[in-house]
């Protein structure tokens, strides 16, 4: 992952230069090393992910399943969402690569289908949620299969706003994403392969394990 | 891709930020302003931690509960830890001097992350103030900074999602500041300024970030678990629905031990360059110290479960966490020695800054004898949860970190506010501090071998004298603070004029004015290679040399 070019006093991104001038920096003065941050906060948002897992595997290790306790899961639902989230990681790579070009229209068509497969995963979700056979507090294991997928959900509502949001700013004009400064778009897309990688993980300790 | 302003070139003035005083209530972004926030702050909260310590020792001088109701003690006794881990030692290590001189020590101007190094330390007063105001609106949490389940379950459930809340607060602005401390450490560094060549500090700090990184969500997630299982009856942890208390202590404790080497490893980092400037000598072994604190950060990750040895823990568990933990004494020893072969043959003045320092190196070995011990099972079984430990940890965080806190103040308290500290006071407030806290702690390390359990309000009465010599120490800790205060008000006023430099000291802040501009130089940044090159006179070094040295002569 390349970082974004760092913001030149030329560019026509007035907006910009304005926000970077407030910090009191001369603009030229460093890279610009955002996206390394985003990637430091994504080793700690998959710590958070890493506990939960550590924390469903003891428990399935040490608790056994009271017995009368119902804890299970049907394959077609969730393996159509990871399909879903798959293919909308290679699109919102297609978005970049549109972006790149100038392409504004064909980024923003791609952004949209990304949202649109993203959401589409959140309604799925909700219809696993509600025919599963469990509660959130019927078992320990219920609880914790609610507690994981609803954090990553929460990832992936966030991510289809954000995706959303660069879909609004890479507008052909006024938009601030560019394809000489395409920051917002960059961010978002490597959270959202984040999310569509930690889904994976996911998928496989819950469901397959 | 980095390209430095020409040197003639000043910074341009910043917009939008107030002056003066004003700007330490603002969101500013100056770094300096973020770490004084940070100190001034801390410090705040520290008073608050110390009259909490203070009403626990009041009600432990008699072996009856006659100050306060238990359950009182219970919150006090929580509020005390909590406050003072995280909200005075783990903010100012980190966060104060953290902000204040990683940018120096980098030859930056500000942080990586500017607006969220604010963001990161208004998180703070909030959060600090809901932890406190939760006493007096509906009853603190009363589980101890633990929160272990299934106490915190069955506790009252205002205070203890009070308490979640407040520390899930803390814990982000904390993981915000290790991002940024990360960002700048790695990133931000003025080329030429090799990884070898940072003052130590930075190391620490780096460390530090990489743990606080790493572990730090661990908790927030265990802590939200923690949450649904007080206000939805979900069971993780609660026994009684299934669940397992054990799991909410290994992920508890897999941040909360890495914790105390975020509160002791930038302790490292700051004695470390204390100690070379007034004893007049190189760092001795600065690469055996790099690779010591990389060690640490590792091991730390990986002994977490020498907490649980008591609960129930597998014996493979508790030999590996064991054999684990005893390794952490070779990085530990390795640096101890270090400061001992700096100070060693060095023309040491004894100012405030370097007794501190000095009062640190025996209490942190101190603890860390007990801390070894504590480590070994057949000894923690009998000793666990009693006074022996209170013991322990307090000569880390306390007889370590904080004591090199002070140390801290008193030896950039000039760069901070462009005047000296009065160096009598100074060296009173030391040996108030230094003899207090032995008689405190010094004794409960008896108390917890003759059985005293920890975190109760009523005692055995065979304990009362040892009890009342603790709480003696504990009133001369209290009334160390008042020279303190007066000597850091009085002389931000009236203090003796410090000039750039009065330490004579070589690394990147003191190469600037004293308070430093805006942007920390006028003009380029300074490239100083060799931070401690001291002990070699003025008229041998070679000017044409691009080293810290001749910077600093040339600068005279």
């Amino acid at each position: 992952m390349t970082s974004t070019l760092p913001v030149q006093p030329d560019s026509t991104d007035s907006s910009e230069i304005e926000s970077t001038e407030n910090h009191g920096h001369a603009a030229e003065e460093h890279g610009d090393f955002r996206m390394f941050g985003l990637a430091t906060f994504l080793v700690a948002d998959a710590m958070t992910f890493a506990g939960f897992f550590a924390a469903y595997l003891t428990f399935k290790a040490v608790n056994p399943l009271p017995s009368g306790a119902i804890y299970e899961l049907e394959l077609p639902l969730p393996i159509l969402n990871t399909v879903l989230l798959l293919v909308s990681s290679a699109t919102f790579h297609k978005a970049g690569q549109a972006i790149r070009n100038s392409d504004h229209a064909r980024c923003r068509r791609w952004l949209l289908i990304t949202a649109s497969l993203g959401i589409a995963f959140l309604i799925s979700q909700m219809v696993e949620y509600f025919t599963l056979p469990f509660g959130l507090t019927d078992n320990l294991y219920a609880s914790t299969f609610f507690a994981v997928t609803g954090f990553h959900g929460l990832h992936v509502t966030l991510g289809a706003v954000m995706t959303l949001i660069v879909w609004w700013q890479a507008r052909e004009t006024g938009g601030r994403v560019t394809a000489q400064n395409h920051f917002p778009l960059e961010a978002a897309e490597l959270y959202w392969h984040f999310v569509d990688g930690i889904w994976v993980v996911l998928f496989v300790i819950l469901y397959l394990l | 891709m980095t390209v430095t302003l020409p040197p003639n070139s000043t910074a341009p003035a910043p917009k939008l930020q107030p002056t003066g005083w004003l700007r330490y209530f603002s969101f500013s972004v100056d770094h300096k302003v973020i770490g004084l926030q940070y100190l001034v702050c801390g410090f705040v909260f520290y008073l608050i931690g110390g009259a909490l310590a203070g009403a626990i020792r009041t009600e432990l001088a008699s072996p009856v509960a006659d100050f306060m109701a238990r359950d009182v003690y219970n919150q006090v006794l929580t509020l005390h830890g909590t406050v003072m881990i995280f909200l005075w030692i783990v903010p100012v290590v980190n966060g104060a001097f953290g902000n204040y001189l990683i940018p120096f020590y980098v030859g930056a101007r500000d942080m990586a992350f500017p607006r969220l190094n604010a963001v990161a330390f208004w998180l703070i007063p909030p959060a600090g103030l809901m932890l406190v105001a939760s006493y007096f609106i509906t009853g603190a949490a009363q589980s101890g900074w633990t929160a272990y389940p299934p106490l915190s379950i069955t506790t009252p459930a205002t205070g203890q999602i009070i308490w979640i809340v407040s520390v899930l607060l803390l814990g982000g602005s904390s993981i915000f500041g290790g991002i940024n401390f990360i960002a700048t450490i790695l990133k931000l560094r003025r080329p030429g300024l090799k990884l070898m060549q940072m003052p130590m500090y930075c190391w620490a700090m780096l460390g530090t970030s990489i743990l606080v990184v790493a572990s730090t969500p661990v908790l927030a997630g265990t802590l939200v678990l923690l949450s649904f299982d007080i206000v939805a009856h979900t069971g993780f942890f609660n026994p009684s629905l299934g669940g397992n208390v054990v799991v909410y202590q290994h992920l508890f404790w897999f941040y909360s031990h890495p914790a105390v080497y975020i509160m002791v490893l930038p302790a490292f980092g700051l004695v470390s360059e204390i100690l070379p400037i007034h004893a007049r000598k190189p760092l001795f072994g600065y690469v055996t110290m790099v690779y010591s604190i990389m060690a640490i950060v590792v091991l730390g990750l990986i002994v977490w479960a020498h907490h649980m040895f008591t609960s129930g823990t597998p014996p493979w568990m508790r030999l590996f966490f064991t054999i684990a933990t005893a390794f952490i004494a070779v990085p530990t020893g390795i640096k101890f020695f270090n400061w001992l072969a700096t100070l060693w043959g060095g023309k040491i003045s004894l100012n405030s800054a370097v007794l501190f320092s000095c009062g640190f190196i025996v209490n942190f070995v101190l603890g860390g004898i007990t801390g070894v011990a504590l480590a070994q099972v057949p000894f923690d079984i009998h000793v666990h949860d009693t006074y022996f430990v209170v013991a322990h940890f307090h000569y880390i965080v306390f007889g370590g970190s904080v004591f090199v806190i002070f140390a801290s103040i008193y030896h950039w308290y000039p760069k901070f506010t462009g005047r000296m500290l009065n160096e009598d006071l100074g060296r009173f407030h030391c040996a108030l501090t230094f003899i207090g806290f032995n008689f405190c702690f010094g004794p409960q390390h008896w108390l917890g071998l003759n059985g005293m359990p920890r975190r109760v309000a009523e005692y055995d009465p065979q304990f009362t004298l040892i009890n009342q010599i603790s709480s003696v120490g504990a009133l001369l800790m209290a009334i160390s603070t008042l020279p303190f205060l007066w000597n850091v008000i009085h002389s931000a006023f009236y203090g003796k004029v410090a000039g750039d430099n009065p330490w004579n000291a070589l690394t990147p802040e003191w190469l600037t004015s004293s308070p430093p501009p805006v942007e920390n130089w006028v003009g380029e940044a300074p490239l100083v290679k060799e931070p401690y090159a001291y002990g070699v006179p003025i008229d041998e070094i070679d000017l044409s040399a691009t080293s810290g040295r001749d910077l600093w002569s040339s600068g005279k």
